[in-house]
């Protein structure tokens, strides 16, 4: 009886890690939003309820729209929340769980959920204006076009990376292709269903998610349902196409079917796709979530991934702090605040609700993909094998989470093979969705671009769109790997992570001079402006001039000249900041 | 029953925060083609012969509050037709 009783104290202090740790970054969260958002914008920001905010002063029924703020949080949280803060977790917990915790857990509370907020604010004050308007208005014309070639280097990174991971998923997770490739049809039907008939649109798209996870159960169960190009070229060994082996002729054959699927999906109205598509979408991020959190409390598993990892290849510091972009602090939020949250406003003091809250939404995504790979593991010696180096840990993370957030649905008795295709499914369609997204995105800055420089034939529909697909195909077939094309993708994730904090580090920078011209408290938003730039930096620095570079050990041209292109970005932004700060007159063009 | 009212808000809030996107798209498209509309009601104005001209004028008290916006989406601080004089 003792021992049973031994047993039972010893495994309930197991089982309890895994629990805790998600409530107390749970709690962090609450108290970052409770008191620090509290004081941020009643001592920093200076919220005023009486403030006509943009959608009242420039009301028009479509971009300019009083929206309650309960709503706005809801589309604000389904449009940041995707793919990315789960791959990036997924790949820094090789460093162990706590460096990646901390960093998800204190990047949202004092960088991210500031962040978030304060472009927010700072669009509403400045008449709901863009960041990058802000930028031009700012910091001139020279501001506005380094932030277009950073966000045309970030959505350029975006669909490789994105590609990249759909195509792997295909590869590994045959059985979601099916699922993935109904919701097309689906989300079209969906998209004429509402606009020509005026059908509500909550039972269309649940009846759409039914049958998606229907055929996802099915597929699970049936391999000649499961679209596996592998299997049909005759196993990993075999040969494929031109000279190739079957998994790089696989991933050649699904990048080139997602480039051709994104240049027609990016180039429909929204609301025929894109927009059905995030109806799905929003169904299986809440699906997505209910299964993690609940799994969680279910299966009360153990935390088998090692606190720390000490490695030998690449050190943590400061690579952590752009492996976890999205989750920790991303700059796309401040294009999402900016860009439309901004505008539909009812009143200045919901911005804290809405732009703070969004942020924390990201971190608890963030936080229970790091919990779904350390728990997966039987052991530490596993979880040590899988992630033997950054090279594995960045190629097979997704992977990692995939099967450990099945392994929580098994909480939930879902079966384990069904599960692990409902979750991939799940992933791929955030990545979709984002490809989709950053192709349109990247199609109008060619054209900003193409107007910019006189050129016309840019500004065409189609051929930004073709330069957009092509330069993303050709992205992401060059890295190479140990297992031919495709297996190198990964190494453009790091390259992403800085174009993100980049982005993040110029709304910082915004956020500052604005402060600073009221003559308020800027320190909120320079030092975790200061801190991404320092490690921004550091990491592309060693990166580019230590591993990449021609006379490095892994010399690799392309990665070369990307990371020494957002490198000079890096500085451009950190001397333009020297300058704006050092200045004593106060920016003209900021509004209060 | 307030379980089932909460559960019901619940379901029309995640109702609303769907709808909301494709509103706004539902809106911009509604909008476009009326400006489309107006353009081939006022050709006339603008140069192009329009048989329908004169019934089309039969609209104006309606269109003119319209009108002015439509002219400040194009960009036009003032009306540039002297014929509507809206501002």
């Amino acid at each position: 009886m003792k021992t049973l009783a031994q047993k039972r104290e010893k495994r309930e202090l197991k089982d309890l890690n895994a629990i805790a740790l998600a409530a107390i970054g749970l709690f962090i969260f609450a108290l970052g939003y409770r008191f620090y958002s509290k004081f941020v914008a009643e001592k920093i920001f200076r919220l005023d309820p009486n403030y006509v905010t943009p959608a009242h002063k420039f009301k028009d029924g479509v971009d300019f729209v009083p929206t309650n703020k309960f709503i706005l949080w809801g589309h604000h949280f389904t449009s940041v929340a995707g793919a990315a803060p789960i791959l990036g977790p997924a790949i820094a917990v090789y460093w162990g769980w706590l460096p990646a915790v901390l960093w998800v857990v204190l990047g949202t509370v004092f960088a991210a959920g500031v962040h978030d907020f304060g472009t927010l604010v700072l669009s509403v004050r400045n008449k709901g204006q863009s960041v990058g308007t802000l930028a031009h208005r700012l910091i001139g014309q020279r501001g506005k076009i380094l932030f277009l070639f950073i966000i045309l280097i970030l959505v350029l990174m975006v669909n490789a990376v994105f590609a990249w991971v759909i195509a792997n998923l295909f590869i590994s997770f045959p059985a979601s292709v099916i699922p993935v490739f109904i919701q097309i049809p689906l989300a079209v039907w969906i998209g004429f269903a509402v606009y020509k008939k005026n059908i509500k649109m909550l039972v269309p798209s649940l009846i759409a998610l039914v049958i998606m996870y229907g055929a996802a159960i099915f597929s699970s169960q049936y391999e000649f349902l499961q679209i596996d190009l592998v299997r049909y070229m005759g196993g990993e060994d075999a040969a494929g196409l031109f000279g190739l082996g079957a998994i790089s002729t696989a991933f050649f054959i699904w990048i080139i079917v997602l480039m051709v699927y994104v240049y027609i999906a990016s180039t429909l109205p929204v609301w025929q796709l894109l927009q059905p598509r995030d109806f799905i979408n929003s169904h299986q991020l809440i699906v997505g979530l209910g299964i993690l959190y609940l799994g969680l409390l279910f299966t009360n598993p153990e935390i088998t991934a090692p606190m720390t990892n000490p490695v030998n290849d690449v050190s943590w510091f400061p690579l952590l702090f752009i492996t976890i972009a999205c989750g920790a602090i991303s700059g796309f939020h401040g294009l999402v605040s900016s860009g439309t949250s901004s505008k539909q406003l009812d009143k200045e003091t919901d911005a804290r609700f809405v732009g703070y809250l969004g942020a924390i939404g990201e971190g608890v995504l963030a936080l229970i993909s790091i919990i779904a790979v350390i728990t997966f593991f039987p052991d530490r010696e596993a979880f040590l094998a899988t992630y033997s180096s950054f090279a594995a840990s960045s190629g097979s993370g997704l992977g990692s989470f995939i099967q450990g957030a099945s392994q929580l649905a098994t909480g939930l008795m879902i079966p384990t093979a069904v599960a692990s295709t409902i979750v991939s499914v799940i992933v791929v369609s955030f990545a979709a969705t984002t490809l989709d997204t950053s192709v349109r995105l990247m199609r109008y800055i060619i054209s900003e671009l193409g107007s910019e420089y006189k050129i016309p034939a840019l500004e065409k529909k189609h051929v930004a769109t073709t330069i957009a697909v092509v330069s993303s195909a050709a992205l992401v077939l060059i890295p190479e790997g140990p297992s031919g094309f495709g297996s190198g993708g990964f190494l453009l994730w790091p390259l992403f992570g800085t174009a993100n904090q980049l982005l993040a580090g110029i709304s910082l920078l915004l956020i500052s001079i604005w402060l600073r011209k009221l003559g308020r408290n800027y320190m909120i938003t320079i030092i975790p402006m200061i801190f991404l730039m320092f490690m921004t930096l550091w990491a592309m620095f060693q990166q580019v001039f230590l591993q990449w570079a021609w006379y490095a050990a892994a010399p690799n041209m392309l990665l070369f000249v990307f990371g020494a292109i957002i490198l000079v970005f890096a500085l451009w932004i950190i001397i333009t900041a020297i300058q704006v700060l050092a200045s004593k007159d106060n920016p003209a063009n900021l509004e209060d | 029953m307030p379980v089932y009212d909460n559960l019901v808000r619940l379901v029309k809030w995640y109702e609303a925060v769907l709808e909301h996107p494709h509103k706004t798209e539902i809106a911009r498209e509604l909008r476009a083609e009326d400006d489309l509309f107006l353009l081939m009601l006022y050709s006339e104005m603008l140069g192009i012969p329009n048989p329908a001209y004169y019934y089309t004028l039969e609209l104006y008290p309606y269109m003119i509050e319209e009108f002015h916006d439509w002219h400040l989406r194009m960009g036009m601080e003032k009306s540039p037709l002297s014929g509507i004089r809206c501002c």
